[in-house]
């Protein structure tokens, strides 16, 4: 599916406007320790993590994550979100956990998957 | 202290990126330039990823931990070598610190998602060969191997 139809299935909140909308999301990713994220994260996924600063780019990056989707309507900052448009990369932000992001994010994979 | 790999045989390519302590920008900028370099060169997908995360992990230890250091990305024959020395505290127990979990990056570099004792467990499970060689209170000289595979050569040599 694309980062598009991720925003309205997810009620989600696009930071970076319609930056990466037609990027394509195949798998999902939570985990707020970026060695972690560098050696495991599938390519093309959503990364759901608490983590706002901007070295999450870089990280996506290299990763080839689609988007990046913040949890409990949590504060970005505008240089960041600016660097994310430069790159990129879609910021997206939910007002609910990333345990309920994460949650409704495999059901709707898992769902497209069949 | 290892021995430069270049010196048996010229590179057919190399990159060579300056770190600066704190400089997490150009860290991450280093790893995303390597990987965009190596996917021109059309080297095995596999091959990227696994020097890009090297890179990545390398350049982030030198932001964290030293004061300051280079990073060379090498092709020497059939293999990439990732070449990362720095000036700096060094490591006063390779094994210890090869092993996953084991940090000692500040309190404020954790919050940030980083130092959580993964990056050399990383960068070994990545590379075929890794080797660590350190001077407490002088610096370390970390090189990693990763070879190329049967099939693929980069598509235009210099």
């Amino acid at each position: 599916m694309t980062v598009k139809e991720l925003l309205g299935t997810l009620d989600l909140e696009p930071l970076t406007e319609d930056t990466n909308l037609e990027g394509q999301i195949e798998a999902g990713y939570v985990s707020d320790l970026l060695s972690d994220v560098i050696a495991n994260a599938p390519e093309n996924s959503v990364w759901i993590t608490v983590q706002r600063h901007i070295n999450i780019l870089g990280v996506a990056k290299l990763k080839n994550i689609a988007a990046i989707v913040t949890p409990r309507s949590l504060a970005v900052e505008l240089a960041v979100i600016e660097k994310a448009k430069a790159e990129g990369i879609a910021l997206l932000r939910s007002d609910r956990s990333a345990f309920e992001v994460a949650g409704r994010l495999y059901g709707v994979l898992m769902k497209e998957a069949r | 202290m290892i021995e430069p790999c270049v010196s048996s045989a010229e590179p057919r390519f190399q990159l060579d990126y300056p770190i600066n302590e704190s400089d997490f920008l150009a860290a991450g900028e280093s790893a995303s330039k390597t990987k965009k370099a190596l996917q021109q060169l059309g080297l095995k997908p596999e091959v990227v990823k696994n020097s890009a995360i090297i890179v990545y992990e390398a350049a982030m230890n030198i932001v964290i931990h030293a004061t300051s250091g280079r990073l060379k990305v090498i092709i020497v024959r059939d293999e990439v070598v990732i070449r990362a020395e720095d000036t700096g505290p060094g490591i006063p127990d390779i094994e210890l610190a090869m092993q996953e979990g084991y940090s000692t990056a500040p309190h404020e570099i954790r919050e940030m998602g980083f130092g959580a004792g993964m990056g050399l467990a990383n960068m070994k499970h990545c590379s075929d060969e890794l080797i660590v060689e350190s001077e407490p209170g002088v610096g370390t000289i970390l090189e990693a191997r990763i070879h190329l595979g049967q099939k693929e050569s980069p598509r235009e040599i210099r």
